[in-house]
């Protein structure tokens, strides 16, 4: 699976999205006064009339999506994952989940590679909030391909919905036509000695761990969890029982990411050795996403070192 | 006592405050002041003005007028209605707060209660999703009204404002808020727990036509509710001076019984107050 070219992941929602104003009518937008940053304006250009400029003022913007959801229509609010999430979390418990509104948290420049702006904005902990409240499906897809995927299925899917993505430019690199399916992790490579279980940013930079291990001898399995909640149980099951080894990988804190989902699963039916590649604990700082990504371990080195440590 | 011009609206009046009293004690727990202090705008809304068969209703609410509750609270007041008015049977009333009950201590929409469009509890949110549906409805192209009740110790959230903003903005005609303006709060006097200020002022502020009336007086609401249908480009918010307790004397008046249940003696003492005029769930 090889690089199409560096793009990114709000782009892919953003041209999920524009198709979805001529595919779906029912299909509307939200945004707290960043339209552009989180790549609604074509849609907003295209449908004015099914576009709601909300200002500055996320909780009623999650509370009118509500709304315009439980009068039959399919909102997708964009605005920051820090906002989308900590600033709003009653309004999604409350008016969102506990209501079953059918919205659709679009939550860019998720994690650090927000990069410069830093730890205000750069929210680790979105997955864990998310992940917490019932009903409310959890998507982290990996690249700009998988992005706009995601948002296509977000607007089938029956129900809230949480879809994380990012600012920065990265790797294109999984096929245009998927396969994506929500709740169904994805093999995308086949391995035997060790399972690899990444989400978001972190798919490349397995990918990468996947073809270094295999210079070592190793045959690591790489799949893509894009699907954090609801979790396909199954396919984590399958391949922790046949490598025996698993490594998750994630642009998250481990507090209630990736990791701890399936760990919780492992724990209880097939317990088998395990590491986290995610951010220990304590918040971001200013820097590119290549510095921050580097310096918090968030990369293949970090994956391969934790592979290691458990094949040693 | 109640206003007599309109026998049956004041008849369905008392009972409707004699059930808010037999629910919260059977309950022995609830809320019994605000949904008190609101029974008169209730229940002209829903035997008058809201636009809504019960056997036809739907969640989403599609070529019918729309209410949302935000002050979640007061559902013994919103049950009652309910009940009143053919949305659930009567009998239903009884599992008010009990384990497996669709009457949650504050409304919810998991089991399907018919009458509720949203859950609504944490103050401040109701606001915004009748913004939305109301939004929704011009999307639609359809004519029919949203309406929601807002407290005024629920205006100390910042999310109303934040909903203020955005409905005069977008010229939600077709959304009319009603505050119901008791100035009590589970703390005391809405001005000695944190002052709204002037209230009227805020609300022509924020874009939004303003009316006052007395929540209690059957004209005065009807009044109020014919101003709120007549054409306009702004979202209405009718201010309801009324009274917390409203109908039980020691309950009128104070934030005592904002949130508490009567004893046997006290909910004997009220209902006396309040003869049964419908017949009791």
């Amino acid at each position: 699976m090889e690089n199409t070219g560096n793009k990114d992941t709000r782009s892919g929602f953003g041209a999920g999205l524009l198709e979805l104003g001529s595919t779906n009518p029912a299909v509307v937008a939200l945004t707290a006064d960043l339209t552009g940053s989180v790549k609604m304006d074509a849609f907003a250009a295209a449908y004015p009339h099914r576009f709601f400029q909300c200002g500055i003022a996320e909780a009623n913007m999650i509370g009118t999506a509500a709304g315009l959801a439980i009068t039959g229509h399919i909102p997708f609010v964009g605005t920051f994952a820090e906002f989308a999430t900590g600033r709003v979390y009653d309004q999604l418990r409350q008016s969102v989940c506990y209501s079953a509104a059918n919205v659709k948290i679009a939550a860019s420049h998720a994690g650090v590679t927000l990069g410069e702006d830093g730890a205000t904005h750069q929210t680790m902990e979105d997955i864990a909030l998310t992940r917490a409240l019932p009903h409310m499906a959890v998507i982290n897809p990996c690249d700009y391909n998988q992005t706009r995927l995601a948002t296509l299925a977000a607007a089938a899917w029956e129900g809230p919905v949480y879809l994380r993505f990012g600012r920065p430019s990265v790797p294109n690199f999984t096929p245009v036509d998927g396969p994506f399916e929500i709740g169904k992790a994805w093999v995308v490579h086949p391995g035997e000695d060790v399972t690899l279980l990444a989400t978001g940013h972190l798919v490349w930079e397995a990918l990468e761990a996947v073809r270094i291990l295999a210079g070592q001898g190793i045959k690591a399995e790489l799949i893509n969890i894009h699907t954090i909640k609801p979790l396909d149980a199954q396919a984590v099951l399958d391949s922790a029982k046949k490598t025996g080894a698993v490594v998750t990988a994630e642009e998250h804190l481990v507090a209630g990411g990736l990791g701890e989902a399936v760990a919780g699963l492992l724990a209880q039916h097939h317990p088998v050795p395990m590491r986290m590649v995610a951010m220990e604990e304590g918040f971001g700082q200013s820097g590119t996403p290549a510095q921050l990504m580097e310096f918090y371990n968030l990369n293949a080195a970090a994956i391969v070192e934790k592979v290691l440590e458990l094949k040693k | 006592m109640q206003q007599q011009k309109s026998p049956s609206f004041s008849a369905l009046v008392q009972q409707v405050r004699r059930d808010i009293i037999r629910l919260v004690a059977a309950a022995k727990s609830g809320h019994p002041g605000g949904s008190l202090s609101s029974t008169d705008f209730m229940t002209m809304l829903y035997t008058e003005f809201l636009r809504q068969t019960p056997a036809q209703w739907d969640r989403t609410g599609k070529n019918m007028d729309m209410f949302f509750l935000s002050i979640g609270h007061i559902t013994p007041l919103y049950y009652s209605i309910l009940a009143r008015m053919g949305y659930f049977p009567l009998e239903e009333l009884r599992t008010f707060r009990k384990l497996g009950t669709r009457l949650q201590g504050h409304p919810a929409v998991e089991d399907g209660l018919p009458g509720i469009h949203v859950a609504t509890g944490s103050l401040g949110q109701g606001l915004s999703v009748a913004c939305g549906a109301a939004l929704g409805k011009r999307l639609d192209n359809d004519p029919h009204q949203v309406y929601v009740l807002i407290g005024d110790g629920e205006s100390q959230e910042g999310q109303i404002w934040e909903a203020a903003l955005f409905a005069a903005h977008n010229n939600l005609g077709n959304l009319t808020a009603f505050t119901d303006w008791n100035r009590q709060q589970i703390d005391g006097h809405v001005d000695n727990v944190a002052g709204l200020g002037d209230l009227v002022a805020k609300w022509k502020s924020f874009g939004w036509l303003v009316l006052e009336c007395d929540g209690h007086s059957e004209e005065d609401l009807r009044r109020a509710f014919q101003e709120t249908l007549k054409p306009r480009t702004k979202p209405m918010m009718v201010l309801m001076h009324t009274h917390m307790g409203k109908g039980v004397d020691f309950m009128e008046g104070t934030h005592a019984w904002h949130g508490k249940a009567p004893s046997a003696e006290q909910e004997a003492a009220a209902l006396a107050q309040l003869p049964e005029t419908l017949g009791d769930f």
